[in-house]
């Protein structure tokens, strides 16, 4: 049996021993009571589409510090020997450790379902678009962790990690928004561009949930952590 | 228990562990001694699978290093240098998580849980986070946790750093006690712990075995290397020679003279010429000769004087030849 889930529950534990799962989830809570009082306005459409389009600028700079950690940690203070000669393997290293962050990215999102119960005392919302958006926000959340985590087992140093990750995140999502924003637009960058994180996760905001899109984020996620575990092997048999 | 063959490690240009073999028997306690830098730590490594060997092979408990890796890591309680601990953690919880790593049920889990807490004297810190335990206790949580899983072979690499003399003397105590139910091997600089604890001691200096024996052969051929030092006031000539004479000194050097000229301290080295105490003919010698003695002492070689020592005459034991280079 796979030893997953002990270390995802060690990870997700030690979250909350220190600030940084309390910072994230105060900001967190903040910025998205801002954006629903967008939502919850006489005269709007009974959704949550602000929180969700809002959430993903929110991912891109609170996952790259939730994740900065994961390995890098390990390798910095040593606990990697123990871990490593544990009878374990790599992948249920990688598998534990997205796991637990994973396991935050819910805790996190979890308030927000009282804005769907508000929702619903005060209007009739669309229930399909919300479960949707959730969807998306998962699945755009396990592929940013994916990310975070890979680029934590490159390095001992977690800032080094987490400026990595940052940048990876903001050139697959942000700088392909920028580029779609333009009206003018050739139809390779176009097309390129709708082949962005951005672009894909939207659909799951509007409510359309296309299968390319799922598989598309769940293949991601898979190479990354596939990716991952490889960095770990290389490491040890150097 | 622990079979190793021409195992060798090279970092990019630098060989760290050049083609060294020995054997543990079940139940033997075995030292790793060596000053800092010759492969003591690399060499653990390698038998607790977190670094792969560049060559040559280890079995323990019967399985090999490389193809049986988890087969080795279950069998294999190691606590690594510096001892690594996720700090944030209860000493309680750290354990429990460890034992779950190592697929131990609850019952189990608890009852050795609550062996390992008894026997590292962890008792009082049960509840109490790692990170805020002295240096002291750490080092016994990292032991516990290399003892919970009641492993066949222990593997201690430097258990005594960083104690102070009472823990050092508890630690010692506990690794001897342990030494009947698992077979051991410990690293250290030290080589007083080694005599202390070991029933073999294998020396390593640059990576390579320079010699291996007992306790006993080891601390004869320490007083071997020891010299002691003279500091007495007198004329330098005549308190050399004069010391020379006293029966079983080998040789006598002048270390170095102070004070002003006239009434001199001068410091002697003497060294024995055998495993023989010299100090009291010695004492005797300067007193007939109304020289005034300040001190004498007998003074241990440094671990690498020792070692120069060891390999120039080759007493302890046998010495192996190194792999061609």
């Amino acid at each position: 049996m796979s030893r997953a889930p002990v270390i995802a529950r060690r990870e997700f534990g030690s979250y909350f021993r220190s600030p940084i799962a309390f910072v994230a989830m105060a900001l967190f809570l903040v910025a998205s009571g801002i954006a629903f009082l967008n939502d919850f306005e006489p005269g709007q459409p009974a959704a949550l589409r602000s929180i969700f389009d809002w959430m993903i600028w929110f991912l891109v700079l609170i996952i790259p510090i939730l994740s900065m950690g994961l390995l890098a940690q390990e390798w910095a203070t040593g606990t990697m020997e123990t871990l490593i000669t544990a009878p374990i393997g790599e992948t249920d290293v990688v598998l534990g450790k997205f796991l637990g962050s994973l396991g935050l990215l819910v805790v996190l999102l979890a308030p927000t379902l009282l804005y769907v119960v508000m929702l619903r005392i005060y209007g009739h919302p669309d229930i399909g678009p919300i479960i949707s958006g959730y969807l998306g926000i998962i699945l755009v959340g396990s592929l940013f962790i994916s990310v975070g985590l890979f680029c934590s087992s490159l390095t001992r140093s977690q800032i080094v990690a987490a400026v990595a990750s940052a940048s990876i995140l903001v050139l697959v999502t942000i700088v392909p928004w920028y580029i779609g924003s333009k009206a003018a637009l050739p139809a390779f960058w176009r097309a390129a561009v709708d082949q962005a994180v951005f672009k894909r996760y939207t659909d799951f905001s509007k409510g359309v949930l296309d299968i390319g899109n799922i598989v598309f984020f769940l293949l991601t996620t898979g190479v990354f952590l596939f990716i991952t575990v490889k960095v770990l092997e290389s490491r040890r048999w150097k | 228990m622990i079979a190793v063959s021409r195992l060798t490690k090279i970092y990019g240009q630098v060989l760290a562990v050049d083609g060294i073999s020995f054997d543990v028997a079940k139940g033997q306690i075995v030292g790793f001694l060596g000053p800092n830098g010759a492969g003591k730590s690399t060499t653990l490594r390698m038998l607790t699978c977190y670094l792969p060997p560049t060559s040559g092979g280890a079995t323990i408990n019967g399985f090999d290093i490389f193809h049986q890796s988890q087969e080795v890591r279950a069998n294999l309680g190691y606590l690594p240098e510096n001892v690594p601990l996720y700090t944030e953690m209860r000493v309680e919880e750290y354990l429990d998580f460890r034992g779950r790593l190592r697929k131990m049920d609850r019952p189990s889990r608890r009852s050795r849980i609550d062996y390992v807490v008894e026997r590292c004297w962890l008792t009082n810190v049960r509840k109490r986070i790692i990170g805020h335990l002295s240096k002291g206790y750490r080092q016994r949580v990292g032991l516990a946790d290399s003892l919970l899983h009641n492993p066949a072979v222990l593997i201690l690499d430097e258990p005594t750093v960083g104690l102070d003399p009472t823990q050092i003397r508890e630690t010692r105590k506990l690794i001897k006690d342990l030494g009947g139910q698992h077979t051991m091997l410990l690293s250290t600089h030290i080589l007083p712990e080694v005599e202390a604890v070991c029933d073999r001691a294998i020396i390593i200096a640059g990576g390579r075995i320079v010699a291996q024996g007992s306790p006993d052969e080891l601390r004869a051929s320490r007083r071997l290397t020891a010299r002691v030092l003279v500091e007495c006031r007198g004329p330098a000539e005549q308190v050399k020679n004069a010391l020379a004479r006293v029966s079983g000194v080998n040789r006598v050097e002048l270390l170095d003279a102070d004070g002003r000229a006239g009434d001199k301290f001068i410091t002697a080295a003497v060294r024995p010429k055998e495993a023989y105490d010299v100090r009291e003919e010695i004492a005797r010698t300067v007193i007939q000769n109304g020289w005034p003695l300040r001190e004498i002492r007998l003074e241990h070689a440094t671990l690498e004087e020792f070692f120069v020592e060891v390999t120039a005459h080759q007493a302890v034991g046998k010495v192996e030849e190194g792999s061609a280079a």
